[in-house]
């Protein structure tokens, strides 16, 4: 205990150089290191792709635009796509696990550290050489810059013929090195969950936030070898002429949609999951209640996993299948309604009958409640097959899923933000300039995917650089572009406060949100060994035990 | 380069052209209704939920007067759970069944032996339009007979592909169906009223996506056996244009343009037998007008940008004999 005094006393003092430091963050293996860098470079990575997305609003803001050209428009969807999924998504789900979930169960690190520093610079590099090709997708034969043919990049527009330079190529190889980023990452997930539990946490006294974080790596799992092994596949098409997806040599296009989509459906959810995650640890602590129907919760969540690897093909209503094919699709498709319906009627029940603390975390979920409810039903509608068959590849798709991924998913990244900053950082964010960032993002988010779903009913097709005008798009688009500004300006008052709260917040201390899980329990920000004496606990909630002896948890579960 | 000004419109169409809830054809007005009837259940579950979510968040808000005590706690209910999990299995059973027979209305139809037969082959970024029993090609623009109830005629689209994947989107007439390289897909449809309907390339496809319009223009029966015996004549051969036949015909315009009756027999490019029949150039990129194709021949990359029909270089001379000629392909 006095040598750790001494240490903590000394340390303002020692003002390690920034060669130091980052020579630190290069060699670092700490759980808590790596998942801030992971955090870091996703939101660094987001701002890019958004930027990207505001220049397609700016391109579409009135019909017959001249502000870019086709070519600049189709790299600008493709690279907006593949870094918002590949790049922004996925590490900030690996981010917040390495942070969280050690924390979480007691423990003192990962259970494989050097494996995750491995991953992390991995997606790390293999974000850098996707955004690389804007240089050098020329290549020798100089066609081509950054990948420009869509994030599902649908063969036969990935063969030679049509996919000349080197463009295609950066797209495989970035995606395979963040593949495998993914894969150790989720290997490191089973193994710590499963081995480095303190004394006393059984799986069913485990945080939904873990609970849901092992099932996700569960899923990348499976989920990724087939999207790991279809790059290949691809790869050996354009180097050796093997002619998997070549069609013009008999290789078949609706292959790589299977492939693809194997992999990319079960995607959508390991994006999903994480926001479940942290809407079950923030929604019952700013509700002053545990959460609802914990084991339901759990088992709702393994059925999505289960059965989000048996709907893939309802992103090919339109390829042509069998009507027997389509409707199985649809039907397990709609089925996943139900275990989803039982999360959200769970997160429901938590809220009720509880008091309700309007803090930041909390109106994100809020947020996030009303937003996936909707982007819920919309998949409804998509999971109809004939209704799909007009929806399909229209503005409506576009808006259902980002109303997922930002409604749902970012939404909750938010929340998470502003819920565990303090602890990781020891301050915490200014709530005034959180409220402003609240308010301008819900405004501008709806003034932008609220309108987007008409134009699909109207007929727009997604992916076009430009459109004629008279076929009554133009209003919705116009009010669509100016949701962004909205948007921008309150990603600017977020990116603010996290740089003026490092220095000038608050102090938080350890539990400044009287929550109850063990992450709660240690210092802010926690010791590199997160845990003097590694904790025991009896129940779900280990901290409500210690602050109401009188009524432990222990005694009901 | 007045032209440039208003070379977008395409053609006064009204508003409602691509409205999916304004169907004219026996599968969209199927799709109308399952849309419909799955819109109506969505607002309902909305409303609902949306509607306890207020409720909750309003009645259990944290008033000031009692901050410091813990509400109840609550772990779970085993009957609220059933209920929760019983009800969304009922209604998620009713839209599997009204799904499952919708798709087997649709994709499972017998069509009458006189319905029309069309390939269309998907290129980037055009359609190429083909009457197998008429001995008709075209590009672009597909020309169909009405269906009345006193005599339905059906249409059967077989959809192809010559380079990557597209996908047909006819909103008013029917769902999409993709256009996929070694594969044979089919679409259907009868439409109820005469008149232009509009739809667009719905899987991106390259470059020029945007500009792969479909225009469907439905006729009345007498109205399109008379387009069909116009389409069947051989190009006309106007003496006056000799000239420019001959420049055409010498450069390598005939390596992706066919036009019947010359040696010109390229398959890249649309047919350009009955040119000026169509209302089009460039997939719906402009209007086809005089200057315009003018235009268009001299450069095609500054109207379609990226679009594969190369600039010629052609001369002025060259130019002007080539778009006489052309201008004569009615």
């Amino acid at each position: 205990m006095a040598v750790q005094e001494v240490a903590l006393a000394r340390a303002p003092e020692m003002h390690p150089s920034i060669i130091t430091r980052l020579h630190e963050l290069v060699v670092t293996v700490d759980h808590k290191k790596l998942g801030l860098m992971y955090i870091a470079a996703a939101l660094f990575f987001f701002t890019v792709a958004g930027s990207m997305a505001a220049l397609m609003r700016l391109q579409l803001v009135v019909p017959n635009n001249d502000f870019i050209s086709p070519q600049v428009f189709n790299r600008l969807f493709t690279m907006h796509g593949t870094a918002m999924v590949f790049l922004v998504g996925m590490p900030i789900l690996a981010g917040l696990a390495n942070y969280l979930v050690p924390l979480m169960i007691g423990a003192r690190d990962m259970a494989l550290p050097r494996l995750n520093a491995f991953g992390f610079w991995m997606f790390f590099f293999g974000g850098l050489l996707l955004y690389f090709s804007y240089l050098a997708g020329a290549g020798l034969s100089g066609m081509g810059s950054a990948p420009d043919v869509g994030w599902f990049a649908y063969s036969p527009l990935t063969a030679r013929a049509f996919s000349p330079g080197m463009s295609t190529d950066y797209w495989i190889l970035a995606i395979l090195l963040g593949g495998i980023g993914s894969i150790v990452t989720a290997i490191n997930l089973i193994a710590t969950i499963f081995c480095m539990r303190c004394k006393g946490m059984t799986l069913m006294r485990m945080p939904m936030f873990v609970w849901l974080m092992l099932i996700v790596a569960g899923m990348i799992l499976l989920a990724m070898p087939p999207l790991s092994a279809a790059q290949i596949m691809l790869l050996l098409d354009r180097f050796l002429g093997a002619m998997f997806f070549d069609t013009q040599a008999g290789g078949s296009a609706v292959l790589w949609q299977h492939f693809f989509w194997i992999f990319g459906h079960p995607e959508v959810y390991i994006l999903i999951m994480p926001a479940f995650a942290v809407a079950s640890e923030i929604i019952p602590v700013f509700s002053r209640k545990p959460i609802f129907g914990y084991p339901f919760m759990v088992a709702a969540a393994i059925m999505i996993g289960f059965i989000s690897f048996g709907v893939w093909a309802h992103h090919m209503f339109t390829v042509g299948m069998s009507s027997i094919g389509n409707t199985f699709f649809a039907v397990t498709t709609m089925l996943v309604g139900v275990p989803t319906g039982i999360k959200i009627f769970n997160w429901l029940g938590t809220m009720y009958g509880g008091k309700i603390r309007f803090e930041l975390p909390m109106l994100f979920c809020i947020g996030f409640l009303f937003q996936f409810l909707i982007a819920g039903l919309t998949g409804i509608m998509l999971a109809a097959a004939p209704f799909d068959w007009q929806l399909s590849d229209s503005t409506f798709v576009v808006a259902h899923f980002h109303f997922v991924l930002i409604g749902g998913l970012l939404y909750t990244i938010f929340a998470a933000i502003y819920y565990w900053y303090p602890k990781a950082i020891g301050r915490m964010l200014n709530k005034k300039l959180g409220l402003w960032h609240f308010w301008l993002f819900t405004i501008g988010f709806h003034l932008t995917f609220d309108t987007m779903h008409i134009p699909g009913f109207l007929g727009m097709p997604r992916r076009i650089y430009t459109y004629d005008a008279g076929r009554g798009w133009e209003v919705f688009n116009m009010i669509s572009t100016i949701g962004v500004a909205l948007q921008a300006a309150a990603v600017l008052c977020l990116v603010i406060n996290l740089l003026w709260s490092a220095r000038k917040g608050e102090k938080a201390g350890d539990d400044p949100w009287d929550a109850w899980t063990l992450e709660w329990a240690t210092t802010s920000p926690p010791p590199a060994y997160n845990f003097e004496v590694l904790p025991k606990v009896r129940s779900r909630r280990p901290l409500w035990d210690i602050k109401h002896p009188e009524d432990p948890d222990w005694r009901y579960e | 380069m007045a032209d440039n000004l208003n070379i977008h419109q395409i053609a006064v169409v009204p508003e409602q052209v691509t409205n999916i809830f304004k169907p004219l054809a026996t599968p969209s007005e199927s799709i109308y209704q399952i849309s419909l009837l799955t819109l109506a259940i969505c607002g309902v579950i909305f409303l609902i939920v949306g509607g306890l979510l207020v409720y909750t968040i309003i009645r259990f808000r944290t008033r000031s007067n009692d901050e410091q005590s813990e509400p109840p706690q609550i772990y779970g209910s085993n009957q609220i759970e059933l209920a929760w999990t019983v009800f969304p299995i009922l209604i998620v059973f009713v839209l599997i069944l009204v799904t499952a027979r919708t798709i087997s209305d649709v994709q499972n139809a017998t069509h009458p032996p006189d319905s029309l037969k069309v390939t269309v082959v998907g290129h980037q970024w055009w359609w190429e339009i083909r009457y197998p029993d008429l001995g008709i090609v075209t590009a672009n623009e597909l020309h169909v007979p009405v269906s009345d109830p006193a005599k339905p005629r059906r249409t059967v689209l077989k959809l192809q592909s010559a380079d990557v994947a597209h996908s047909y989107w006819v909103p008013q007439l029917s769902g999409k169906v993709d256009l996929i390289p070694n594969r044979d897909n089919y679409m259907w449809f009868d439409p109820k009223q005469t008149g232009l309907y509009l739809g667009n390339c719905a899987e991106y496809c390259g470059t020029q996506h945007a500009h792969m319009l479909i225009r469907v223009i439905v006729h009345q029966q007498e109205e399109f056996d008379r387009w069909v015996l116009e389409q069947q004549k051989p190009a006309v051969d106007n003496r006056e244009v000799t000239a420019g036949r001959k420049v055409f015909l010498s450069t390598s315009c005939v390596n992706c343009h066919t036009i019947s009756g010359t040696i010109a027999g390229g398959k890249f490019g649309p047919d350009l037998t009955h040119l000026m029949s169509r209302d089009t150039l460039g997939a719906g990129a402009i209007k086809n007008t005089p200057n315009l194709l003018r235009a268009w021949v001299h450069d095609p990359q500054k109207l379609k940008e990226g679009c594969l029909m190369p600039d010629m270089q052609l001369s002025q001379q060259e130019l002007d004999l080539i778009v006489a000629y052309l201008s004569t392909l009615k």
